[in-house]
This record gives C-alpha cells, structure tokens and sequence, in this order.
C-alpha cells in the first residue's frame, strides 16, 4: 500500500484539510456531471471543501483509486475518512445523514 | 456477449438479485450510439442486510472490476435491500447530466 509515492502526498491532503473532493475538472469549473453533483451538494451543506481536479496528474488518477480502494471518481473525504463517492454522498444527502456526519465530525463551514 | 449481458450475468450468479434493472445511460454523454460507457446499475437483494453503502458498493465494484479497468467508465448504484426498495417507493434518482469531458477537448474521457 505504501509502495507508490503518490499515496503520502494524498495521505496529507485528507489529513489537512477537513473535507477533500477528489473530482473531474475544479469546483468552479467541473468536467464531469457525478463530480458537478457533489460539489453542488457540498456548495449548499456550506461546508468548506478542497476539491483536488485528478485530471491535473495521471499519477493523481490512478493512484486515489488504489488509495481509497475505489474504482470511480468522485471520491469524498471527511477528516481523512472515506466516505463515497456521486451516489452515496447524493443518498446521504437525501437522507440528512451526510447533514449529521458534518455535524459530528465538526468540519469547518464555508462563511 | 455484450457488456450489459456479461453484468447481469455476474450480478445474478454471485447476489441472486430479487430486483436488477441495468440502464445503459452511455446515449447521455458522448460517445458513439451504441456504445456501453455508462451504465446505472438498480440492485435489490437480501445480502446487502447489514451491510453499509461502502461495502454494498464494493462488492459489486469488485464483481465488475474486469468491465471497469476496461470499456466501462461510469457506473451509478442504488443498492438496496428488499425492505428498502419497498421504503424506497421504487424512485430511482435520475444521473447527473454529463458535462461532456470529451465534448470540451479538456480531458481524454469522460469518467
């Protein structure tokens, strides 16, 4: 699992920073609809998040998905746990329990 | 066979579905008309009691992982159990809209 570099470097982005979207394109300007759906759920919890744009660095791609164990992109953290990726977080979202995990986790929200 | 046969297949033999609705959403993004890209998966089955979303979600991603490392590029989930379909009122979240990845010239693919 430690063997690849990229690994560390994703480590320390989950562990930095409360809430992390590994996404297609940049919040502003997302590339793909699952990763556009997940920001815009996030944008209105008003939460504070780092979206990390994976089409930046192939290296980036590949490795989040062996990182997490997943093969698709989105992929949400919240305090360097993982958490899903489109349709999880949109279920979570209908269900007011990704509401609580934020409330619980006392993640920093956006001003 | 096709992709969306070899999925069924898969999904049937190992999960005895009670419920399995595979869409081919591949005609929402853009790639050749008959393609198989894009698949949103509805899967309903008395072996995801207990088990929460991550798991449910990563039996069939490893079920599948042959079609995911290769033709296919996105695929939507709803894994439910039998009570929950029913709780569910049978509602299937529409996909996101794509954000054509390819269409833009930004990225190779689009999931």
């Amino acid at each position: 699992m430690s063997d690849n570099p990229v690994f560390e470097q994703l480590q320390n982005e989950v562990d930095d920073n409360d809430v992390v979207l590994f996404m297609k394109g940049t919040p502003m300007f997302p590339q793909c609809g699952f990763s556009a759906a997940v920001v815009q759920t996030l944008t209105m919890a008003g939460v504070k998040f780092k979206g990390i744009n994976v089409l930046d660095d192939m290296e980036t791609r590949e490795g989040v998905k062996q990182f997490s164990n997943w093969p698709t992109i989105p992929q949400l953290y919240v305090k360097g746990e993982f958490v899903g990726g489109c349709d999880i977080i949109r279920e979570m979202e209908s269900s007011g329990e990704l509401k609580q995990l934020f409330e619980e986790k006392g993640v920093e929200y956006a001003n | 066979m096709t992709i969306e046969e070899q999925i069924r297949t898969k999904i049937e033999e190992a999960l005895h579905p009670k419920h399995l609705e595979i869409l081919n959403e591949s005609h929402m993004h853009n790639v050749p008309s008959d393609s198989e890209t894009h698949f949103k998966l509805v899967i309903v089955t008395d072996q995801f009691d207990g088990k929460s979303r991550i798991e449910r979600h990563k039996i069939i991603n490893n079920l599948l992982a042959l079609e995911l490392s290769s033709q296919v590029h996105a695929l939507s989930l709803l894994t439910l159990t039998t009570p929950e379909w029913d709780s569910n009122n049978k509602k299937i979240q529409p996909s996101p809209k794509c954000l054509g990845g390819q269409k833009t010239g930004l990225s190779t693919k689009a999931h």
